[in-house]
């Protein structure tokens, strides 16, 4: 067994930025990361890092424009507080020698990026989560901070008071990669997750393959809940064959899009007569899947993005670094072809629901970056809003974990007197683990909380193992790729960037199915040693947690917001949803209920149309 | 109130480089072709009429302490369905996912941003995500980065590749800093530029693996650390006693010195770091600097 004050799960930006925090605040703290931190998805962030740094600029700006972009569902408090300590975390990386571009003065380079009302977006060169990421790993090894590597987190462990709010949690289970062993790991002050996204539950994504949503399948199954989950932010120019992201450059500087009968569909079936290719994420993703559903796809899966008519001399001057992704990742030249393109799911904006300093309503359970809500993002996330929002709020939970006073939260959590309970939607299927045998302890249900908390943690740990030995005794069954390969199909198809009651029901059900597909699951590899097979399978059923969290949260929200998009309520409806989404998981059911968005902070913010 | 309004010109974008900095001169294509006449690419391409539609013939190097029948290393062969696009780490994947599952190998951002996934490929090392199945002689041959402990598979162990790139005390190390919180250090623009190319390094270890005195002295700190120690050696935002230790740092015994010049290290690095140029530049600073000779 392994003891620490704090123990920080993950080694994203968020995770280290925590971790260096708590350490700074004299906590003993360790890092539990399923990858090394370089390998972190924060290092694939491109564009940015919004904070309010120069004169004509100030925090009150930036909360606006971040209010304003969430489509009124983030919570003011969070918005300012983002706002607010930008600047401050962000100079903070600078002085730990981060590489920012430069002006010629010498000072860091700011840009413009949309949604914003001044170029606050600080970058360093087309790599930013890149260097931030470094950065933040080469102080976590200035200080000495442990950080234990290849370490796969399993469970937390939290007691099982019948009440969420009245639990605690005292540490995690996770298995060391390498070489198979489970061991427990307590916190005597805290636990941190910092997970990062879900983003494996579509089959399409910009994310990476360890972005399984772990975090928020834990904390789901602890008895957290989670937020908004809904809103997902989908990108309409990925590669189609591994995700990569193309830059919305390539339409700016004029890149056209055509389906396969050679259309500019933009315009020809009047998706965005004015704007054409300009029009927002949300519109163009929409537009490309119609044209593929309607059976105007290249190959019945994507569109063509074209920009050989800029020229060559425009384009290597401009993209060049598109032509390289274009060649490396999905062998075309795009000075001679068009460039294949589709949406993918990018960022969740919804998460673990925590308040501003970081903690869930599960006593010493905290959450940062990706994974958490607190929320700053609402229904949409502004470009360069996902970064600073690692190192701010990465920086509270870690200080607060390690017992600084970072004084009453204004954001509640958990279930409590504010909320409102769900009682319109009928549900196509029962969700939640309904009653399915949970022999073995291998069903995607909240198996594995304990009773007691005297050898608490030593009886989890005894859970996990008895949880490996089942899934890797056992010689045949399913495996899980061909499960998650379904539910990842299911989630495209139906959660995707178009969403219909119906369809919404269909991906209910075969979360359904894949959940009780998980309970006929085995493990084929022997080994113990780095057995990514036994790990895949445990993501899995995070993911399928995951999953139906999402789908619940776009069943019941019945109307269009940010990136939310219903085709049965095609209008944002504030009368009846200036309202949080939240969901936990009670007795193996999910619980579905919602609290009010706080739109009042230390300004207030009006609900207004969000058209730039 | 609707949302769906249509909203004009959104230059927005997660990466919109505008950067001076991201403008090159060369397309990927053109640089290719300029490789392949100076004879470096690494192989003919096999015309694309050859594999689109078909199967793509993969031979893996496999090995487990543990299993029976692995134990001594042996290769396995998968017959893949090529698609367009597809990169070594995409055939791969779907070998594990559709024939054995027990196939392992470390990925994760599917970008060259991680690292994870640098192997052996028909003799040279590369990132199998950054590497067009259509670029390669089949059948290809995948195997583990050379020099380094199998621990399974085409996983290594990266351990002495991390203690190597820690021992260069890769940490910004001034304490000086302008005052006022929100006050940044001054760097020119031709600074950020020195260092640019050095800050890139994704920890892939692929040089370390193509390095003949690496595999012949365990001790030598490898291209990639002392490229580390160069990012902040060059960095003018660490004052002179700091560049002067780190100096110190690197032309120990089996630091720069070592470097016979071979250009290896920089023919493999995925991230086009001029290794080898960082390697002499320190020696030449150490020089400078009157620091003692090995
Ligand atoms: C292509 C792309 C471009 C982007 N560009 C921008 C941008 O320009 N600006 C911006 O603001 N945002 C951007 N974003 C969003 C932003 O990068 C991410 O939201 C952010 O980096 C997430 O950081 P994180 O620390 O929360 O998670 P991650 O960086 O994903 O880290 C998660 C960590 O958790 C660990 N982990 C997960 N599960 C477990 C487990 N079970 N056990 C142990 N460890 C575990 C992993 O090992 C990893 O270390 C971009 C995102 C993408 C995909
Ligand atoms: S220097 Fe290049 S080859 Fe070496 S570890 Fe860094 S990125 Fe990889
Ligand atoms: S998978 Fe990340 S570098 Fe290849």
């Amino acid at each position: 067994m392994y003891e620490h004050d704090v123990i920080v799960v993950g080694a994203g930006g968020a995770g280290l930025r925590a971790a260096i925090a708590a350490h700074e605040a004299g906590a003993d703290t360790a890092i539990v990361s399923k990858l090394h931190p370089v390998r972190s998805h924060t290092g694939a962030a491109e564009g940015g890092i919004n904070a309010a740094l120069r004169e004509g600029d100030d925090w009150e700006l930036h909360a606006y424009d971040t209010m304003k972009g969430s489509d009124y569902l983030a919570d003011a408090p969070a918005a300012e507080t983002l706002a607010q300590d930008a600047p401050e975390e962000t100079i903070q990386l600078e002085h730990w020698g981060m590489p920012f571009s430069r002006e010629d003065d010498g000072r860091v380079s700011q840009r413009p990026f949309g949604g914003l009302s001044f170029p606050r977006t600080t970058y360093a060169g087309a790599e930013t989560g890149h260097h931030l990421l470094h950065v933040m790993y080469e102080q976590v090894v200035k200080r000495g901070i442990q950080v234990y590597d290849e370490w796969y987190v399993m469970n937390l462990v939290t007691d099982d008071a019948a009440d969420p709010n009245d639990r605690e949690c005292h540490g995690v289970v996770a298995y060391d990669v390498q070489s198979g062993n489970v061991e427990g790991f307590k916190a005597n002050n805290g636990v941190i997750l910092a997970t990062g996204g879900p983003g494996q539950a579509f089959d399409h994504t910009t994310n990476a393959v360890s972005c399984t949503g772990d975090g928020h399948a834990m904390a789901y199954r602890a008895g957290a809940p989670l937020e908004d989950m809904e809103f997902i932010q989908f990108h309409p120019t990925s590669l189609p064959s591994t995700g990569v992201l193309i830059s919305e450059g390539v339409r700016g500087e004029g890149g056209i899009l055509y389906n396969a009968k050679g259309e500019r569909f933009m315009f020809e079936y009047g998706y965005a007569n004015n704007s054409g290719e300009l029009a927002s994420r949300d519109v163009v993703a929409r537009a490309e899947l119609t044209e593929v559903n309607e059976g105007r796809g290249v190959n019945d899966e994507y569109v063509h993005l074209d920009m050989r008519h800029l020229g060559e001399e425009r384009i290597l001057d401009r993209l060049e670094n598109i032509l390289h992704l274009a060649e490396d990742f999905e062998g075309v030249d795009g000075l001679v072809e068009p460039m294949p393109v589709k949406p993918g799911q990018h960022y969740a904006m919804g998460g673990i629901d925590v308040d501003e300093n970081g903690q869930t309503c599960i006593s010493g359970l905290y959450a940062a970056g990706e994974s958490a809500c607190v929320s700053v993002h609402g229904g949409n996330r502004l470009g360069g809003n996902a970064l600073p929002e690692l190192i701010v709020f990465g920086k509270r939970a870690g200080r607060h974990a390690a017992g600084d006073d970072l004084g009453t939260a204004e954001i509640e959590t958990g279930y409590g007197p504010d909320v409102e309970d769900e009682t319109e939607t009928e549900l196509p299927v029962q969700p939640g683990s309904a009653g399915l045998d949970t022999a073995g302890g291998v069903a995607a249900d909240g198996s594995g909380v304990a009773t007691e908390t005297d050898g608490l943690l030593e009886r989890a740990v005894e859970a996990e193992r008895a949880r490996v030995d089942h899934l890797m005794d056992k010689d045949d069954g399913v495996q899980h790729a061909q499960i998650r390969a379904k539910l990842q199909k299911a989630m495209t198809d139906y959660v995707n960037v178009f969403r219909t009651d119906e369809g919404i029901r269909k991906a209910l059900r075969v979360i359904r199915e894949c959940r009780e597909e998980y309970q006929n699951v085995y493990v084929d590899d022997p080994s113990r040693t780095f057995n990514t097979d036994l790990q895949q399978t445990y993501e899995t059923r995070n993911l399928i947690d995951v999953a139906e969290t999402i789908a619940l949260g776009a069943l019941v929200r019945n109307e269009f917001r940010g990136a939310h998009w219903r085709q049965e309520n095609q209008e944002r409806d504030d009368e009846n949803w200036l309202k949080h989404t939240l969901i936990s998981w009670e007795d193996g059911e999910p619980n579905i209920f919602y609290r009010p968005v706080i739109l009042e902070g230390e300004k207030t913010y009006e609900p207004k149309e969000r058209s730039y | 109130m609707s949302t769906q309004q249509e909203q004009p010109q959104e230059p927005e974008s997660q990466e919109a480089p505008e950067d001076p900095e991201m403008r090159g001169t060369e397309s990927p294509q053109q640089e290719r072709l300029k490789e392949k006449e100076q004879g470096l690419a690494q192989e003919e391409a096999v015309d694309e009429s050859d594999v689109e539609g078909e199967t793509v013939h993969l031979k893996v190097f496999r090995y487990d302490p543990e299993v029976e029948g692995k134990q001594e290393p042996r290769f396995d062969d998968f017959y893949v369905p090529f698609e367009k696009g597809m990169t070594v780490l995409d055939a791969v994947m779907y070998a594990r996912d559709e024939f054995d599952s027990s196939l392992t190998f470390r990925h994760s951002c599917r970008q060259a941003v991680c690292g994870s996934d640098a192997f052996f490929v028909n003799g040279r090392q590369q990132l199998g995500c950054k590497t067009q199945i259509s670029d390669l002689k089949q059948p290809v041959r995948i195997e583990p980065l050379p020099h380094q402990e199998v621990v399974k598979d085409l996983v290594v162990d990266m351990d002495h590749f991390y203690d190597q790139m820690h021992a260069v005390e890769p940490y910004f190390q001034q304490e000086e800093l302008p005052d006022g919180d929100l006050e940044e250090q001054r760097q020119s623009r031709e600074n950020r530029e020195k260092v640019k190319m050095s800050t890139r390094c994704i920890w892939c270890a692929a040089c370390m693996s193509s390095c003949n005195i690496a595999a012949g002295d365990n001790e030598y700190l490898g291209p990639a650390a002392i490229n580390k120690a160069y990012r902040f050696a060059m960095d003018e935002r660490e004052d002179e006693e700091i560049k002067e230790h780190r100096l110190r740092i690197v032309e120990q015994e089996h630091g720069v010195w070592r470097c016979q010049t071979q250009f290896s290290c920089t023919e493999v690095c995925p991230k086009d770091i001029p290794l080898t140029e960082h390697i002499q530049e320190l020696k030449r600073e150490a020089v400078k600097k009157n620091l003692k000779f090995w």
